[in-house]
């Protein structure tokens, strides 16, 4: 039987390892999208697992709007990155230094 | 005015936002079609759409009391009647200073018009949420718009870089807040606000902290607090002069209905856990911003930590907790968004194709050169480091009040201090333009009499509202309470 929590700990775990993945990785832009897309989608399954829990299923509604606007992100995303290549030459993160905030 | 007790069409109240997303469609087309042959054309139609939606916001959106229509989605109070209103003459205001600066740099493309307005409707959205959906929709319509605005000089490898960083770091917060909201929902079983508000009320519950803990680290990235700042000095300073005139200003309209709908209006219940988690950030983000601004030899750098800074006397209005702390923050945003499009509008107009202005020592000698440029960012220099006739005093003394109301000794003194420190910064602007002489030749600021009447009014207002505070201090008032 799975219940809520098994399911909270799993979106946790999802939730680190995208948070990891983003500060951790030094490589390259495209692993940096990625993580990005994992963070959304733990929020995604800590709301379909407390609708699931409720009953109620507007938890699940708000999910396809995530899934939505998730999209819409990582086109841009891309859109900035076929840019940032084509002015730089290179995805590399370390290769993002010329500002220095 | 619309009388809430009649049974109210929701969609006429709504018309801001229907309108705008409409004239999007139209400005978007109107690019499509004739944008390449005449350029500018789609600039004059932009400012035109926002002149015909403020109207239409005065007539359809007055409402005098708080409605909530849709479904629980969508709230009509005068403080989103106002806020909408704001965001109308603020993106007029910085298409105005922006469009020779687009001009000289072969940049007047429709596109910087058509993610404007998107970016104006995400702020619409977000200033009438009343659901957690509709204010995840709105901080990401007007988040994505930005994003894209800041990538929008093709040519320039820093702009690129700075849209990257601010992506990630965005999207980083846009996860957060997700997550907190998640929580929130999976403790309350509701989306709506008022539901929210309703079904919280028992202070220091573990999992209420939690979530609070996510939206609070959200709500501080979007606003760019310390530690969470480290976007804003490189968008700042990567993107093009007026995109950060639009970055400075109006998604901070946004970003206050944010931290006011979700943390004020949807759990008070847990006030004191929220204020305990927004305390240390303002704190760090008053001292960090202040005295990192100090070493800045780039102005647009130097603004971007003045920033910071404002945005610890804004946060501290939250700290403050109660109505008038609210009052107050909402009062001091106004204030400062007032500022800094003129202070970005001043360096947009210093600057010419090839010559950003964007070094403190281009405004050496500014005085001999265009003594009316000068004097305008001298005013608004003095109003930022609050120095008494300019409005900026007001805007402090605001929050110092708040805060002294609520026995918040030790952040009166502080706010005080860093006040003095600030002053240091802004004076060295002013002492630069009157007192020092210019290096060489540096080239002419632009003349264009449309572009500096536009300034000249924003300088004025900053005296005006100086010396007359108190209508615009009730407004802010009225509209909290």
């Amino acid at each position: 039987m799975i219940t809520v929590a098994d399911m909270l700990t799993l979106s946790g775990v999802l939730f680190a390892l995208a948070v990891a993945g983003i500060f951790l990785n030094r490589k390259n832009i495209i692993l940096l999208l990625m993580c990005v897309e994992l963070l959304l989608l733990s929020a995604n399954f800590n709301f379909i697992a407390f609708s699931r829990m409720l009953g109620d299923l507007t938890g699940q509604v708000f999910v396809f709007f995530v899934l939505t606007v998730a999209a819409a992100e990582s086109a841009i995303g891309l859109a900035i990155l076929v840019v940032l290549f084509r002015e730089r030459r290179s995805i590399n993160v370390e290769d993002l230094n010329t500002l220095k905030g | 005015m619309l009388d809430p007790s009649n049974t109210l069409n929701p969609f006429a109240v709504a018309v801001p936002e229907i309108f705008l997303a409409a004239a999007i469609c139209v400005v978007l087309l109107f690019e499509a079609f004739f944008g390449a042959k005449r350029r500018g054309a789609t600039a004059t139609l932009t400012l035109f759409v926002l002149v015909i939606g403020a109207a239409l916001t005065v007539v359809y959106a007055n409402v005098t009391q708080r409605v909530v229509l849709f479904d629980g989605m969508y709230v009509a109070d005068p403080l989103a009647y106002v806020l909408k209103l704001a965001g109308f003459l603020i993106v007029a205001w910085v298409l105005l200073y922006s469009r020779s600066y687009l001009e000289n740099r072969d940049m007047l493309k429709g596109e910087y018009y058509v993610l404007a307005l998107t970016a104006l409707l995400g702020i619409f959205v977000l200033v009438s949420a009343d659901s957690l959906l509709t204010i995840y929709l709105g901080v990401e319509l007007l988040a994505l718009s930005v994003y894209a605005m800041v990538a929008f000089d093709r040519e320039s490898g820093i702009a690129a870089e700075s849209a990257m960083k601010y992506f990630v770091l965005g999207a980083i917060a846009s996860g957060m807040l997700l997550y907190g909201m998640s929580i929130i929902y999976g403790l309350t079983g509701t989306l709506s606000l008022d539901g929210i508000a309703a079904a919280l009320h028992s202070p220091s519950d573990l999992g209420v902290i939690l979530g609070l803990a996510f939206i609070v680290v959200a709500v501080a990235f979007k606003f760019g607090a310390v530690p969470f700042h480290m976007w804003l000095p490189d968008v700042y300073e990567g993107a093009p002069t007026s995109v950060t005139l639009f970055v400075g200003t109006a998604p901070k309209i946004a970003y206050f209905a944010l931290a006011l709908r979700l943390l004020a209006y949807g759990v008070p219940g847990a006030a004191i856990d929220w204020t305990r988690m927004l305390m240390p950030l303002a704190v760090l983000t008053l001292v960090v911003g202040n005295v990192v601004a100090i070493v800045q030899s780039n102005i647009k750098r130097m603004l971007a930590y003045s920033t910071i800074s404002h945005v610890g006397f804004i946060v501290l209005g939250f700290v403050a907790g109660t109505q008038s702390g609210y009052t107050a923050a909402l009062y001091y945003m106004l204030i400062y968004v007032l500022m800094a499009l003129g202070a970005f509008g001043v360096i947009v107009l210093a600057s010419r194709k090839g010559f950003e202005a964007d070094k403190l020592d281009d405004y050496k000698g500014m005085y001999r050169r265009d003594p009316l440029l000068a004097l305008a960012m001298a005013m608004l220099m003095f109003s930022m480091a609050g120095v008494p006739p300019f409005v900026g005093f007001w805007a402090k003394l605001r929050i110092i009040q708040a805060l002294w109301e609520t026995n918040h000794l030790g952040l009166v003194i502080l706010s005080l201090a860093v006040s003095v420190v600030g002053a240091f910064y802004y004076l060295r602007v002013v002492k630069l333009m009157y007192f020092d002489e210019a290096p060489e030749t540096l080239p002419a600021t632009v003349r264009s009499t449309g572009v500096r009447f536009a300034l000249g009014i924003n300088a004025a207002a900053v005296l005006v509202l100086g010396i007359l505070p108190a209508p615009l201090l009730d407004l802010c008032s009225r509209i909290i309470g």
